[in-house]
């Protein structure tokens, strides 16, 4: 499934995984364009199971646009059309047969801005779980509840206060409410768009440490702008460009010995 | 010269003024003694604003004097014995006044015929196209001649007054004009002024409207008793012959219940519409179908009250007596209840739609977002987390909607008739506090009898009622901004 023909006359610069890690999602020539403009120019890559993938590039590069394919978010925007292929495990997403909000429980989504709802912090992870029916009964619920925030490494932080509102939280602690808000759905994979650059270095510390640990149990695609973020978190990376898929392959290959000229700069850099 | 001449010299004279200003802070920088403080413009804002103001403020104080002056005068010469009888006294003052109004027709032959008795004065005055009630009486003569001498003066002076505010005005600010003068500081602060003075005028016309209600309100209450107003269940203001002491009953009761009822039936229609369109507007529709339905609907509001009434007595009333009403039993008359309350929950719709509309789309985009990355539906989401998020400005646009409810009264005449009644038939006739205020105070009673005075007792409660729910509005508007920060 590798193998795949790039429609456009860009050829994308690859390198192979080490570790072999299965295919969690293969995506193909896909496009994006919002109205008139097309964002995204046919990006194909192939995204490893229980690992971290990060997207780096420039801002207006179409990373964010690609992310918010893999869930079909693009979908809530008014003039978004994607062509192309995304399959989740083998299955196309873009099947009108597939049901979208199937997929948006098994593509769990951590945006820029941490974004709890005005309810209680139990109520905001409990959320997922109720609309779809997860918790057979309260005592179920609540243990949902519980692991998520610890899985998110909040349960400590929040136990006294449950009942409290989301809303009152730190950023960071916010940020951590909504991945495990996430997490409670019990997805397969987490898309992260730009989880940290709303928070302060103590706080995004923490998060990355909670990403790095996520890794074991879900495949995660996180965008990032900091470089140094997508070194130290991610096993692959992959840098776009002007809604072009430049170079992809493993972190430290591309941030040691990138291939493309462009990443060079970038990494560098040089722009951006 | 008239206050309208006043004015238009005003006007004139704070242009040239203007131009005047501009034109000497031009010159003066043009001729390199530095750079200006402020750009030319409000040079010349200054040069107008001295010119103008201690002018307007002349004319506009000495305008507000003159009617006391003028009644002081005319009272200092009136004999003793009228001025005792105090109840005729304004009935005499203005009786001078139409004299001298008279006196100022007349020609001075005219007027020595008069004085000496030869003619008497309503004749002559009756011959100028001023016809008077009885004959001139001579005090009368002498107080009109008074007055007319104190008016000519005081308009004189009027004059001379705004006339000598404007040349210095003028010539000061003028000659004030300098490089380094903070024209823009004074320029700044008349804005400033002015937007207080335009703040002012709706906050002191509520304070009036509310004194001149609760004064009439406590004249009435003087004369029947809180206690059997407020609790009284009968309503029958019974307009009693001259002299009885007969006044009827003002039972506030059933007034109040109707009021309660007809909103009701009106909230009834207009919550669950208003709001299930504001959501389709603000969630579902794509914003070609927006830009065209919601004007649409707002035009509702733009409908005149009495057009609903219209369409309330001649469609929607009939229809209901003759396929529910009459089958059921439980009433024959096109004015009921229900008729008005469904008309009015229609007129009120866009009140609901609109406001709702806007808070639904203040909720942040990242609420949304995040509920449906994690895989709610639409309808879920809204459910769920964007309606709780909005629901407190969705109260306060209820509650708005309420208070135009209880104070509409056109729909009400129309629609649900004017008999006082409490009863649960929502098919029967009924009446509210707006309806019973008109029908008070259109006759011929005078403002001293309780039949007239219970309009104020009835609008001041209505006041009390509609700012009890606006604060509560608001206040609940307030908290929900604070919501998701």
């Amino acid at each position: 499934m590798s193998a795949v023909q790039a429609t456009t006359a860009f050829d994308t610069v690859r390198t192979p995984d080490p570790a072999n890690r299965p295919i969690k999602i293969h995506t193909a020539s896909v496009k994006v364009t919002y109205g008139q403009k097309e964002a995204l120019h046919g990006v194909s890559i192939d995204i490893p199971e229980r690992a971290v993938t990060a997207f780096i590039g420039p801002s207006g590069c179409g990373k964010s646009t690609f992310l918010r394919c893999i869930n079909r978010m693009n979908d809530t925007i008014a003039g978004a059309r994607v062509e192309g292929t995304i399959k989740l495990d083998d299955q196309d997403i873009y099947d009108p047969d597939l049901d979208v909000v199937e997929l948006r429980a098994r593509v769990g989504m951590v945006f820029q801005k941490p974004n709890p709802f005005p309810k209680s912090i139990f109520d905001n992870v409990a959320y997922g779980p109720r609309i779809h029916g997860l918790a057979r009964s309260k005592a179920d619920l609540e243990e949902i509840v519980v692991t998520s925030l610890q899985k998110a490494s909040l349960f400590n932080e929040v136990k006294d206060r449950l009942n409290e509102p989301g809303t009152g939280l730190s950023g960071g602690q916010q940020q951590r409410l909504c991945i495990a808000r996430a997490i409670a759905v019990s997805p397969e994979v987490i898309l992260m768009d730009e989880p940290c650059s709303a928070l302060d270095p103590i706080a995004t510390a923490k998060v990355e440490e909670l990403i790095d640990e996520l890794r074991a149990n879900f495949t995660i695609v996180i965008v990032t702008h900091s470089m140094q973020q997508a070194a130290r978190v991610s096993q692959r990376t992959a840098f776009f460009h002007l809604g072009h898929l430049i170079e992809e392959g493993p972190t430290d290959h591309v941030f040691t010995n990138p291939l493309e000229q462009r990443t060079q700069d970038y990494i560098t850099g040089r722009f951006g | 010269m008239g206050p309208l001449w006043l004015l238009a010299l005003i006007a004139g004279l704070s242009f040239f003024g203007f131009v005047l200003g501009r034109w000497k802070s031009v010159v003066l920088s043009g001729k390199g003694r530095g750079t200006l403080a402020a750009r030319p413009g409000y040079y010349g804002a200054y040069v107008l604003i001295w010119t103008a103001m201690p002018a307007l403020v002349i004319l506009v104080a000495l305008s507000i004097a003159k009617p006391f002056l003028i009644e002081h005068t005319v009272r200092a010469n009136l004999p003793a014995q009228v001025l005792a009888n105090s109840a005729q006294l304004s009935l005499e003052v203005s009786g001078v006044e139409q004299v001298a109004a008279g006196l100022k027709l007349v020609t001075p032959e005219e007027l020595e015929n008069i004085r000496i008795g030869v003619v008497s004065a309503r004749s002559v005055f009756a011959q100028h196209g001023l016809p008077l009630g009885g004959d001139v009486k001579p005090y009368q003569l002498i107080a009109a001649g008074a007055l007319n001498l104190v008016s000519d003066g005081l308009d004189t002076a009027v004059d001379a007054a705004v006339v000598a505010a404007l040349a210095f005005g003028l010539i000061f600010a003028f000659v004030r004009v300098k490089p380094r003068l903070r024209a823009r500081n004074l320029v700044e602060n008349t804005v400033l002024v002015l937007l207080i003075a335009a703040s002012s005028v709706a906050i002191l016309t509520t304070i009036g409207i509310v004194l001149s209600l609760l004064f009439q309100a406590l004249q009435f209450f003087s004369m029947v008793s809180p206690a059997s107003f407020y609790f009284g269940t009968v309503w029958d203001p019974r307009f009693a012959a001259a002299g009885s002491t007969e006044s009827g009953q003002f039972g506030f009761l059933p007034l109040f219940w109707g009021t309660l009822y007809i909103s009701f039936f009106a909230m009834v229609v207009a919550v669950p519409v208003g709001l299930f369109s504001a959501i389709y507007m603000a969630e579902y529709a794509t914003s070609k179908v927006r830009s065209v339905a919601k004007p649409l609907i707002e035009i509702l509001a733009g409908i005149p009250t009495i057009v609903y009434g219209f369409f309330a007595l001649t469609t929607v009333g009939p229809l209901i007596r003759d396929y529910i009403a009459m089958p059921l039993g439980l009433g024959t008359s096109g004015n009921n209840v229900l008729t008005a309350g469904l008309v009015m929950g229609i007129m009120i719709i866009p009140y609901v739609s609109s406001l709702s509309d806007d808070i639904i789309t203040a909720v942040p985009r990242s609420m949304r977002d995040g509920s449906l990355a994690l895989g709610a539906t639409r309808s879920e989401t809204m459910r769920l987390v964007t309606l709780p998020a909005a629901l407190p400005g969705v109260v306060g646009a209820i509650l708005l909607a309420v208070s135009r409810a209880i104070g509409e009264t056109m729909i009400v005449v129309l629609a649900a008739g004017v008999a006082a009644r409490a009863s649960l038939n929502p098919f029967a006739e009924m009446t509210t506090i707006t309806v019973k205020i008109v029908n008070q105070l259109t006759g011929d009673l005078e403002f001293t009898s309780p039949q007239t005075l219970v309009a104020f007792a009835l609008g001041i409660t209505l006041f009390v009622i509609t700012l009890g729910l606006n604060v509560l509005a608001l206040t609940i508007v307030r908290k929900y901004r604070e919501q998701y920060e």
